[in-house]
């Protein structure tokens, strides 16, 4: 674009550095596609925000997922086999589902995409990810079952998956020093996960020092804060007022809400445009955000071991600042004396220039 | 880039002259699904196809033992798209086996859920999936002479949709620069608010429970939701249109077209959207709350209605072992030998079945699947028949219309047809729309179906906001009703997931969960040849489908197999393998490789 025909004569558009880049979007762990699904929800950004260019300074993005692609089958896994040799460079890896353990049976496949053209068996998807994990610029765990193993690991489970930290290995990092970025949420929380990917991208493009992660490798910014730390009935905890019942506009610790110790923004954010969500519109926090989800939150609809004490001990504190707080209320509630319509003023203001004759 | 190795190289008909085609992984669906044809270019038509899909998760495994009331969060994990049908059905099987009824303003909070959930998944899986394999880009590519017809063909509903011609609602199909694509995406994100709103959470629910749902019942709460639907209601009125033009002009621009995809007609629908005036969630009385239900259940065959009866239809289940990865149950432990009226459960049924996973190499003569093969036993016939959802909409209205029971003032069944009514909006007057029982159950009226069901979905929701409402006024805003899970008891949830029926049976022993098997719609469309070499419903489907694709060998893109796998709308996370036809291959080819550019 030449200086003439940019308005103004001035350039609101600064290349980036790296001029295009690849998004290699597994979904074939053991999954659902959820979290493929909960990203065209989100808006901040949308997934065509970022494919269309709508956002300043980032490089040209060309998303490979299966939801989404135009391209079937051969034509569109030659963008596999293309990161594979090398050919298509830069790219970001995104793993969808968890991991599954192939180690464990004589034969046969848990998990898998496409087909060794030498043996006519399926390449499975443990195979892809030693393929291209190494030649990724970044790799991405996009939900909880990717992240850490989530409810296809719970326990009893046949195929002894995990998250792909526990596969890769916690400390492994990218060729360009990036560790494993976890965004976990089952599904993943559409507007985090697009989030973290911008973030990701303002760093290729040179736009950003490196992501913020904790020590479970999760965006600091997003899973620094607990369920409770965001909730709005997080009041009703304080005052020690618990409902039994579903249904209620009140605290729900007492009927199985984990929120007080567990990361995630969700009841601050709201699931898609700042509704729904969990504890915030009445349902109980199962934790599924979390390393040791679902087993160590099940059954999900008893009460936390921990909460027992913890809302016992509340409860006296609650109770004595909720009935103070009840007679403010009801003073706070009332008008001032001075607003009514008699024929005196008791403002306590003195007028000299005017008064009834 | 070659194709996989021939499935069945051993056996020829040494006449034809098949090449091999695969395309593996199918896009634009939910899950893993690979075709692999063979097709006869001269005659233009699918000689051969094996379908397979290629994840095991194990889900009635790990649930055994685990506590009943987690049924519906964990099961909701089963699908990403229509997840909360699962936790849904999930719910009405702990309702029956813990004996409880929740009160109605839950269940019209549940039903305004499922149909937002029906608005949303039928609209992005319409409009930005299936949508694509009719747009200009792919339109261009694979029938020239269709792209050219197409711009010299008027729309005959220009005036409400606004697109002249049909080439201009091609360009608006193209994958996010398509205008129409990408207000129907942004439409999908309203009504997943709108599902938000109800369910707490897309596409995994966080306040349903059994008993009732955790949703505070307020004005606002309605409010939001019904500013909402209407906007929806305005959007149909031009879409219901839009698309009777695109799909009326294929049959009109390829003569012949309504036999891609066609099979015979075996829909199974296990209804949708209880009545809470009827539903009391006992088994003895399903038969009479099935009927009651606002999109009402049914077996049609060949056209005909064969019952309506839940019991009925639960009861005929059978799950056959065809070709998958599974040890049999013969063996193992009945769980259920008879129901709670006293008929007989059968061992195939699901409340039976165990399973045994048997990883092992992928061996297209022997086992190649981790999918069974669910039949509906028809005893006038002692038929295993393989029924199929059609992608759910057209089983849902086919059924719904012929039953002649539903009559809610926003959609009506006549007997033949099911009417909708939508009110006026904000730029719209009323409309009322006429889904009439087509002559086929092809590609295209599957497709269409799904839209018209889109309409009727919203019809529901203004019946089931209205009722709603009416409990928020009368004070009924106690949405849960409490329960004590029994030491042992049965149940079973009747649902219709997006794309079709979908069932869960659960028997608890002990206070916990003995036996959990789920069945999807995706098992019934996708399935194996069965133990009595039935064919799934994809086989009959696919096979025999003619190509109207203008590319040769070369170039193929295999558009026409594309459309008929789609129109089933495929939802694979639960696992799909298909073999089908006898195995005739002579001459294999590599799969060309496409120049079109990535996007």
């Amino acid at each position: 674009m030449t200086e003439s025909n940019v308005p103004y004569g001035r350039k609101t558009q600064r290349p980036s550095p790296v001029k295009e880049i690849h998004i290699l979007w597994i979904t074939a762990g053991l999954g659902c596609d959820g979290d493929s699904v909960s990203i065209t929800a989100a808006t901040q950004p949308s997934v065509e925000d970022v494919l269309l260019g709508a956002i300043p300074g980032l490089p040209k993005v060309h998303l490979h997922n299966p939801v989404l692609a135009y391209e079937n089958g051969d034509e569109f896994m030659k963008f596999w086999y293309q990161a594979d040799e090398g050919r298509l460079d830069p790219f970001v890896l995104v793993i969808e589902g968890s991991i599954p353990n192939e180690k464990i049976k004589a034969e046969g496949y848990w998990a898998a995409l496409g087909t060794d053209k030498k043996t006519g068996q399926p390449i499975t998807t443990c195979e892809w990810i030693d393929r291209l994990a190494p030649k990724a610029l970044a790799v991405v765990a996009c939900g909880t079952c990717a992240t850490y193993g989530g409810i296809h690991a719970m326990e009893g489970n046949p195929t002894g998956c995990m998250g792909l930290a526990d596969y890769l290995g916690w400390g492994w990092k990218s060729k360009a020093g990036l560790p494993i970025v976890n965004v976990p949420g089952c599904p993943v929380q559409p507007d985090n996960f697009m989030e973290t990917l911008l973030y990701l991208l303002y760093q290729v493009a040179g736009l950003a020092p490196m992501i913020p992660l904790d020590d479970e490798l999760r965006p600091k910014w997003l899973f620094g804060a607990t369920v409770h730390d965001g909730c709005d009935r997080a009041g009703y905890y304080e005052q020690g007022d618990f409902t039994t019942e579903y249904g209620s506009p009140k605290c729900l610790v007492k009927i199985g809400c984990w929120g007080p110790v567990v990361n995630c923004n969700v009841p601050k954010r709201g699931w898609m445009a700042g509704i729904g969500g969990c504890p915030n519109v009445g349902g109980i926090c199962i934790g599924c955000t979390m390393p040791g989800f679902p087993d160590k939150f099940m059954p999900f609809m008893d009460e936390p071991p921990g909460a027992s004490v913890s809302t016992k001990a509340i409860s006296i504190y609650g109770r004595t600042i909720r009935s103070l707080r009840s007679i403010t209320n009801k003073t706070v509630n009332k008008e001032p004396k001075w607003r009514h319509p008699k024929p005196q003023l008791t403002t306590g203001y003195h007028p000299t220039s005017y008064t009834p004759s | 880039m070659t194709t996989a190795i021939a499935p069945d190289k051993s056996t020829s008909t040494g006449s034809k002259k098949l090449v091999e085609m695969s395309w593996d992984p199918i896009t634009r669906i939910v899950g893993s699904l690979g075709i692999y044809t063979k097709i006869d270019f001269e005659k233009k038509e699918v000689a051969e196809c094996h379908s397979t899909s290629s994840i095991f998760r194990g889900y009635s495994i790990f649930m055994k033992g685990k506590d009943p009331r987690d049924a519906h969060f964990i099961t909701s994990r089963i699908c990403g798209i229509c997840g909360d049908n699962h936790a849904t059905c999930a719910t009405y099987a702990q309702n029956m086996a813990f004996g409880i009824k929740p009160p109605a303003i839950a269940e019209w909070i549940v039903n305004l859920g499922e149909a937002a959930e029906y608005m949303f998944d039928h609209n992005i899986f319409q409009d930005n999936l299936v949508g694509v394999d009719f747009c200009e880009q792919m339109v261009k590519e694979t029938n020239p002479s269709v792209w050219a017809k197409a711009q010299k063909t008027a729309a005959p509903h220009a005036d409400i949709h606004k697109y002249r011609t049909i080439a201009d609602i091609m360009t608006a199909l193209n994958p996010f620069t398509g205008e129409f694509y990408r207000e129907a995406l942004s439409m999908s994100r309203m009504t997943r608010e709108m599902f938000c709103l109800m369910e707490g959470r897309h596409v995994h629910p966080s306040t349903l429970y059994p008993g009732g749902v955790g949703t505070v019942p307020t004005v606002q709460l309605f409010t939001d939701y019904l500013v909402r639907l209407m906007k929806y209601v305005e959007f149909m009125k031009k879409v219901v249109p839009l698309h009777d033009d695109l799909f009326d002009f294929f049959y009109q621009a390829l003569p012949g077209y309504e036999k891609v995809g066609q099979r015979r007609i075996l829909l199974g629908c296990w209804g949708s959207f209880n009545n809470p005036d009827v539903c009391d969630y006992t088994y003895k009385n399903m038969g009479n709350w099935g009927k009651a239900m606002f999109v009402t259940p049914g077996v049609v065959v060949d056209g005909k209605l064969v019952t309506t009866d839940l019991i009925d239809i639960g009861l005929n289940i059978r799950i056959l072992l065809g070709s998958s990865y599974y040890d049999d149950w013969e063996q193992e432990e009945m769980f259920v030998k008879q129901d709670p009226l006293g008929n007989p459960v059968d061992r195939r049924h699901p409340w039976n079945q165990t399973t045994i996973p048997r990883p092992q190499k992928r061996n297209f003569k022997d086992k190649y699947t981790w999918v069974m093969s669910p039949r509906w036993y028809d005893k006038r016939t002692q038929e295993h028949l393989a029924l199929d959802t059609g992608g759910g909409p057209i089983a849902r209205l086919w059924a719904t219309a012929l039953a002649g029971l539903v009559d809610i003032g926003y959609v009506k069944s006549t007997g033949q047809s099911v009417k909708i009514y939508l009110p006026k909006t904000m730029s719209l007057p009323e409309v009322e729309f006429e889904w009439k029982i087509p002559k086929w159950s092809n590609c295209i009226e599957r497709d269409r179906a799904r839209t018209y069901f889109q309409a009727y979905a919203a019809g529901c929701a203004l019946h089931f906001i209205e009722k709603a409402m009416a409990e928020l006024h009368a004070g009924n805003t106690k949405t849960w009703t409490d329960f004590k899970v029994p030491d042992e008891a049965i149940g079973c949830g009747f649902h219709e997931a997006v794309r079709g029926v979908l069932s869960h049976h659960v028997v608890i022993r002990n206070g916990k969960i003995a036996n959990y098997h789920p069945y999807p719609p995706t098992p019934w469309n996708a399935n194996p040849r069965d133990s009595y070499g039935t064919p799934g419903p994809y086989e009959d489907a696919v096979q025999n489908t003619p190509i109207f694709e203008e590319n040769g060998p070369d170039k193929f893109k295999g558009i026409d197999i594309m459309r008929a796998v789609r129109s089933f709308d495929p939802c694979l996370p639960c696992g799909v393998h298909m073999y089908l036809g006898g195995g005739k291959v002579l001459e294999t080819r590599h799969q060309p490789m496409f120049g079109a550019a990535a996007h």
